[in-house]
Formats: C-alpha cells, sequence, structure tokens
C-alpha cells in the first residue's frame, strides 16, 4: 500500500523532483566544480529570471493558451525602464521605483491587449501572441532608436549583486513569486476558476462564472511577471537593450512543460514550473562544466523536452491506475 | 427454429472478472453468445455493460477467467486485435472523421490501392455496394459531416460489416434516432441477421428488446441477474431483475401535491435567432411544466436562450412578476435560474475534477471568504448534497469522471441545489440514464418542488413526460403549437400538434 502511495507521489509532482535531484548527484559526482557554493550561486542566478517569466506562462498555460510574446515584451519592459531610470531630470529616489512601475506597466498592458483580443475576437492566442511578438519587438526598436541604454546608477546596480547565505536576492525574489503564485492558484477562487476553466471552459460559464475576466487576467498576470523579469534582467546585467529576450518564450516553456503543466490546460503546478526551470538551468551548467559545446548542450536540453512530454503522457495514464 | 448451427456459441465468456480502484466492475461473468442471434444486454449504469463490452473489445483485459471466440482463448490486447479477429462496435458517440468523405470513412482501414495511390474507382464501388447493404442513399464522396445523425450511424455500421465482421455490438443505438430510423435500423439488423451475423444489442428501451432481440441478458452490480430467451420474459419482470426489487410505478406522481397559480417565470415574445416566431409561456411555483416536440423544434435552443447561453434577439422574461435583463448564464444564475444542460458530460460537469469541486462550482461564494476557499466547509456542504441525494462514490474527492451516469446528473442537480436556484430547467434530464436512477431524479424534482421552486422539464420521452408533468406544452417549428394540462394527457393528442395535424 505504501509503495503504492510513494509511485503515486513520484509519478506526480514528486517525480520531477527526483529526476532534479538525480541530475544534481550525477554532475556532484562526475563534475568537481559542480557542487561548490559559487556555482550553485551561479545555477540560482541564472535560472531566477525564466523562473519568473514561467510563473506568469504556467498560468497562461492552465487556461489552455500561450504566451509567444514574453521575450519581446521583456525587451520592450527594459528600454522603458532603462528610459526612466537613466532620465537625469529624475531624482535617484523617484527613478527606482518609477521604472519597476513603467516596466510592470508595460508588461501588463500587453498581457491585457492579448487576453483581450484573444476573447473579444475568439481567436487561440498562438496567432495573438504571436503577432505580439512582432509588435512589441518592433516598438521597442523604434522607442530605443535600436540602441543598448547601460550606466545604470550605482545603487540601482547594487541591488543586483546582494545575496544572503550565498542565495542571490533575484533568485529569493523569483521563490516568493513561485510560492505566491502557487497559494493562488491552490487557495483562491480564482485559481481554482484557473484550474476549472483549463479543464471545460464551458461548463465554467454555464455554471454562472465571466470567463473571459479569468482568461483576460491570466494574460495580464504573465504580463506582470514579464515586467518583473525585465528589472531583474536589468540587476543582473545592468543593461537594457531592443534586441534581447529572443528564444525566453521557449525556454520559460519549456519549464513549464518540463514542470508537468498539460499543454491542454487544467493540469499542472507552478513548484512543478519551478523545478522544471531548475532542471534547465541545473543541465546548462553542469553540461557546460563538463566542457559540452553550446550546441550540443541546446541538442540535450531539446531532447530533455521531449522526453518530459512523452514522460507525462504516460505519467497521467499510470497515476489513473494507482488512483 | 434454431438449428445446430445457431445453437454453437460464437462468444462464451467464463468466469471474468474486472476490479477498478475502489470498485468491483465485474465478477464472475459467465456467458454465452450464441452465432446469428442477436443478444440484448440491459442493466443500470454501473451494471458493468460497457466494462464487459470493452473486454471484449481489447480496451481493457479482464483481471481473470477466459473469454472463447468460437472455441478458441481470445485475449485482445488492442481494440485493433479486436477488430482483425471480426469483432466490431458502433458506440453511441461516433468516431467518425467529420472532414473525410462518407467512402474513406467507410474504409479507413484497409482502403483499396492502386500501387501507391487509393484505387478510387474501387472504393466509390464497394462503397456503394455496402452502402445498398445498409439502406443509405448518400454521394460516397460526399463528406460525414454534411449527414444526419441517422445517417452518421448507417455509417459506422456500413464501417463495421465492410470488413470481416462476426459480432456486430451497438451501444445504445437508438438514443439519437426517430421512430421511422429505429424501424429501419431495425429491418437491417435483421438482414444481416439473416446472413449471419451475431449482434450483442446494448439498450435502455426496454420495449425494443421485443423488436429486436432474441435473448437479453441482465447485468446487476457487476454480475449477472440472468439470461433468459424473450419470448419467456416480460418488460416488468426485466425492471425488477434489473434493479433487484419490486418498482410500482415508473413515475412517482404525487396528487395530493399541487402547483399554485402563481407564476414564477413568465416568457413573453421571446426571438431567437433559430426560430422566426415568438414563444411566450409561464412556468407557475410549484409545477413541473414539459416541453414535448420532435426533434428540432427549438426546445433547447428556446431554454439555452432563456438561461443567456446562447444570444436572446428579442422579448422580455419575468421572474417572480419583476422584468429580469438575461444576457449572459451569470445573469441568469444571480437571478436563482439554472440549466441542467442535455449534455451534462461537455457542459454540465468538470469530469477531471473532484465532485467537491463540481458540487461547489456554481456557489464557490459560499464557501470562500474574502476569495480564499475554505475547504472543510466546501468538503461538508459537498458530504451533505451527496448523503441527501444518495450520490453512489468513495468519497467527496472522488473525479466525476469516475462516477456513473446516473450519479452525475445527481452531481449537477446538487450544484444547483447548493446555489439555492428556484427556476429549475432540465434538458433531457434522464437520457442514458437507468430504471432505477431516472425514479431517484423524480423524486428529488419532488422535493425541489415542496421548497417552492419551479421546474421545466425539455424531454424527447413522452412518457416521462406525462408522467411526471402537471403541464406539457408542446412546440413545433420553433413555435409553440399546443398546450396539454395533465387530465388531458394523451400520447396523441400531443404529437398531433408536435406534427401540428389537427
Amino acid at each position: 500500500m505504501d509503495t503504492k502511495k510513494i509511485a503515486y507521489l513520484m509519478l506526480n509532482e514528486a517525480g520531477i523532483g527526483v529526476v532534479l535531484v538525480f541530475l544534481c548527484l550525477v554532475f556532484s559526482v562526475f563534475v568537481p566544480k559542480f557542487a561548490t557554493m559559487n556555482n550553485i550561486s551561479n545555477i540560482f542566478t541564472q535560472i531566477s529570471i525564466n523562473t519568473v517569466i514561467a510563473v506568469g506562462m504556467t498560468f497562461v498555460i492552465l487556461l489552455g493558451g500561450i504566451d509567444l510574446s514574453v521575450g519581446s515584451v521583456l525587451a520592450l519592459c527594459t528600454i522603458l525602464a532603462g528610459l526612466t531610470i537613466t532620465k537625469e531630470t529624475l531624482p535617484l529616489g523617484a527613478a527606482i521605483p518609477l521604472a519597476v512601475l513603467a516596466s510592470m506597466a508595460a508588461g501588463m498592458a500587453c498581457g491585457l491587449f492579448n487576453g483581450w483580443v484573444c476573447e473579444r475576437w475568439k481567436i487561440h492566442s498562438f496567432v495573438v501572441t504571436l503577432g505580439m511578438l512582432n509588435m512589441a519587438r518592433g516598438a521597442v526598436l523604434q522607442v530605443s532608436n535600436s540602441r543598448t541604454i547601460y550606466s545604470f546608477p550605482k545603487e540601482f546596480n547594487a541591488f543586483g549583486t546582494l545575496s544572503y547565505y550565498g542565495i542571490p536576492l533575484i533568485f529569493i525574489i523569483a521563490v516568493l513569486l513561485v510560492l505566491i503564485g502557487h497559494f493562488i492558484l491552490k487557495k483562491t477562487v480564482f485559481g481554482r476558476m484557473i484550474y476549472a476553466i483549463g479543464n471545460n471552459e464551458e461548463a465554467v460559464r454555464l455554471s454562472g462564472h465571466n470567463t473571459k475576466i479569468y482568461k483576460v487576467t491570466a494574460f495580464v498576470i504573465c504580463g506582470a511577471t514579464v515586467g518583473l523579469a525585465a528589472i531583474l534582467y536589468m540587476l543582473r546585467l545592468n543593461i537594457a537593450s531592443p534586441i534581447l529576450g529572443n528564444g525566453f518564450e521557449l525556454s520559460a516553456i519549456a519549464a513549464v512543460v518540463i514542470g508537468g503543466t498539460s499543454m491542454s490546460g487544467g493540469k499542472g503546478s507552478l513548484i512543478g514550473t519551478l523545478i522544471g526551470a531548475a532542471i534547465i538551468g541545473v543541465l546548462n551548467n553542469g553540461l557546460l562544466l563538463m566542457g559540452m559545446s553550446d550546441f550540443a548542450r541546446q541538442i540535450v536540453t531539446g531532447a530533455i523536452i521531449v522526453a518530459a512530454v512523452i514522460i507525462d503522457t504516460y505519467r497521467a495514464r499510470l497515476s489513473k491506475m494507482l488512483s | 427454429m434454431m438449428n445446430a448451427v445457431n445453437d454453437a456459441n460464437i462468444l462464451s465468456i467464463k468466469n471474468v472478472s474486472k476490479n477498478f480502484p475502489g470498485v468491483c466492475a465485474l465478477s464472475d461473468v459467465s456467458l454465452d453468445i450464441r452465432k446469428g442471434e442477436v443478444h440484448v444486454l440491459v442493466g443500470e449504469n454501473g451494471a458493468g455493460k460497457s466494462t464487459l463490452i470493452k473486454i471484449i473489445c481489447g480496451f481493457h483485459p479482464g483481471d481473470s477467467g477466459e473469454v472463447l471466440l468460437e472455441g478458441v482463448h481470445y485475449a485482445p490486447e488492442t481494440p485493433r486485435a479486436a477488430m482483425d479477429a471480426g469483432i466490431r462496435v458502433v458506440y453511441q458517440e461516433f468516431n467518425l472523421l467529420s472532414y473525410l468523405s462518407v467512402a474513406e470513412n467507410i474504409f479507413f482501414d484497409h482502403l483499396p490501392r492502386k500501387g501507391p495511390l487509393v484505387d478510387k474507382k474501387k472504393l466509390h464501388d464497394d462503397t456503394v455496394k455496402v452502402l445498398r447493404r445498409v439502406g443509405l442513399d448518400v454521394d460516397p464522396w460526399q463528406p460525414v459531416e454534411l449527414l444526419g445523425v441517422a445517417q452518421m450511424q448507417l455509417v459506422e455500421i456500413a464501417k463495421a460489416i465492410s470488413s470481416k465482421c462476426r459480432v456486430l455490438i451497438l451501444d445504445e443505438p437508438t438514443a439519437t434516432l426517430s421512430p421511422s430510423e429505429i424501424s429501419r435500423l431495425f429491418d437491417i439488423i435483421r438482414t444481416e441477421k439473416q446472413e449471419g451475423l451475431t449482434v450483442i444489442y446494448i439498450s435502455h428501451h426496454l420495449n425494443e428488446i421485443y423488436d429486436i432481440g432474441d435473448r437479453v441478458t441482465v447485468l446487476r452490480n457487476g454480475e449477472i441477474v440472468g439470461t433468459k430467451s424473450v419470448k419467456e420474459i416480460d418488460i416488468p419482470q426485466i425492471v425488477s431483475m434489473m434493479v433487484g426489487r419490486q418498482m410500482e410505478s415508473e413515475y412517482p406522481f404525487m396528487d395530493e401535491f399541487k402547483q399554485t397559480d402563481i407564476p414564477i417565470l413568465e416568457v413573453k415574445r421571446l426571438r431567437i435567432a433559430a426560430s422566426p416566431h415568438e414563444i411566450s409561456f409561464a412556468l407557475k411555483q410549484g409545477e413541473i411544466l414539459g416541453i414535448a416536440g420532435l426533434v428540432g423544434s427549438k426546445r433547447t435552443e428556446t431554454v439555452r436562450a432563456i438561461f443567456g447561453a446562447d444570444a436572446r434577439l428579442g422579448g422580455e422574461i419575468l421572474l417572480n412578476g419583476k422584468m429580469i435583463n438575461i444576457l449572459t448564464p451569470k445573469d441568469a444564475v444571480e437571478h436563482g435560474i439554472c440549466l441542467l444542460t442535455e449534455d451534462r458530460k461537455s457542459q454540465g460537469l468538470i469530469l477531471d475534477m473532484q465532485l467537491d469541486c463540481n458540487i461547489s462550482l456554481a456557489s464557490i461564494d459560499k464557501v470562500s471568504k474574502l476569495g480564499l476557499i475554505d475547504y472543510g466547509e466546501e468538503r461538508r456542504q459537498a458530504e451533505r448534497f451527496t448523503a441527501s441525494l444518495a450520490i453512489k462514490t468513495p468519497s467527496v474527492s472522488q473525479l466525476v469522471r469516475n462516477l456513473s451516469g446516473g450519479n452525475q446528473q445527481k452531481a449537477v442537480i446538487a450544484k444547483w441545489m447548493f446555489s439555492d436556484a428556484n427556476v429549475l430547467i432540465f434538458d433531457e434530464p434522464t437520457r442514458g440514464i437507468d430504471v432505477g436512477a431516472k425514479y431517484e431524479i423524480y423524486l428529488l424534482m419532488w422535493d425541489l418542488l415542496s421548497r417552492g421552486k419551479g421546474i421545466l422539464i425539455v424531454s424527447s420521452d413522452l412518457n416521462e413526460l406525462m408522467g411526471i408533468c402537471h403541464r406539457i406544452i408542446v412546440f413545433s417549428e420553433g413555435q409553440v403549437s399546443g398546450e396539454v394540462l395533465r387530465p388531458e394527457f394523451e400520447q396523441e393528442r400531443i404529437l398531433r400538434y408536435a406534427y401540428r395535424v389537427s
């Protein structure tokens, strides 16, 4: 009976956790530099931004949607925040909060647009956000005159290097966001509706709920996490650029999918997403330390995504048999 | 008379058992299907009919026991293997590829080839031949999506008999057919039977057994209660075998309980997209009002428009004498009007969520505070309704998918009872539900009436409407063509209104 219970857990969220632990153990044994405080701290930093974006992406994917625009929207957010923070007329005390605000507002506005267009004209989000991917990229190149912004105030850059007991601040922010999101999904009416709509939107509508509001809100949440990710990006790399963020959407989707969230919606969790992002990060880091080339690492990451989805299909079947 | 060949068993099921987590779906079932007979399987939902069929069709293996196909051990591992062995099923829900042509659908598994290409000429001729067998006159190249339900079913049957078919299994084939279509289906079954086909026929319509069956087997709680020749048994006997007790009446109508004269819901000059006519009627407090009519008379469209599920083009809806503006289902629910849809699986329930989540779906505010769900309260409320509605489930954490049809319908009713709706609109409330559960659902309706609610029922089962309603209005081509009060209930009269013949 107990083995059954363990097997059941393994097949759900815990299973993906076991994969992560296993990867860490393998790398620790075969790569001497892997299990050092320094390197672990590095991994934390590397996965923070993807984790934050993947949180928003999880909300959207749980509803059976997708957001392909997060990469270019992130670039747009960094530029708007960068322009605000480097404006000389603003005192520093106001510039930093205003920059954060600008970034979040821009992200949320793009999310609102995505969600609203999808719901108003009943178009699949794949198409709408593909459009937004291009629009945001064009807009950011326009606004920035395709120039990169550096030279942020020292005080701002100082945040980026903060760490507590070797754990970088931006990773702490990412984990906090995961926990808040997890709480929302599991404990609130809003979260319940996200899962319910992802499973059967029509049944929810006919039970007297305005499903459109929930769906649009999920896109706005996704936009907000992109706005936050943009600030973390600036903290970490001290630049704002119109050309960054290419392919970020794919890493975020990969983290969500590896974390066990179903692409058709209704099933999944943010803890899974965090572990998914960590698996990608650990693999990238470990393989790099082993001396594997960029190209080879890309092949491995791609293969892992496909494997995760294959496992997912079996997981559903197996856990049904065990439950 | 049965000769020696007919007596031989084509399928012998020997001591087959099957357990699902927490449920014993089949226990020690033994059954012989004779070559060339039409064998009817009846039983309440959850009695094990589908499980048995799925074992025969290779969807899942039995836990123990054995099946012999013409005396040879037979244990298909996949549906494909069952098909290759000549066991074909036509399910209630069709498995047709709607954008492909009739011909391509029928011969999908074995398209005639000319080298690497499809031999269109042969495909066409073969299709015409098999369509003639099932008496369907359509162009082989017509896409399946343009066909009606009855025609699609014939295409399914054509597909089944187009290749080697020793046993044809029909799962509730008449659920969506009109009387004339049903009799044509029966003609086809009789003809194929002459040709030596064996048919296993599953149905909830007990009178059909006498039209088409040779023998009938009754299942209850995963066990076989008995197998009888149809000549030896009558409907009341079958029903009591199914439910395991004597049933006094199929419908509980409580004469002592009178409806009031106070209108609770008034529909005035309603206009819907599907009909050019205006629709008006009123439902009284404490009344069960039935809506009868032929398939396509716009009954479902009308109640969906009242509920706000589809757009309303014009007209007024009054609740307790006050005009209300219903634009979406949300408005309707807030006014205490609810709709139990025809298709409960895709529109009434979230199959992959737990029973308690489904029960609280329309009243989530009652089990939450400041946007936070109170799980304990949700569970308690769900348990309360599960008990009072006698929903059969191991716990309220069970996924609704795992409940039987009757219990799923009860879950939908629980959802609306929890939301304290005052007007309940049932669209085909007992379709696909077995006799015992039907009776319980009728009793629940009476319980609701005694609390001053009003009930509107759309049903294609005229006996059901005449059995439980105070009053029936008849729809014909998108308008109300007649009204009949209980003392005047008469099948012929209602049908005259439905067909608009005076």
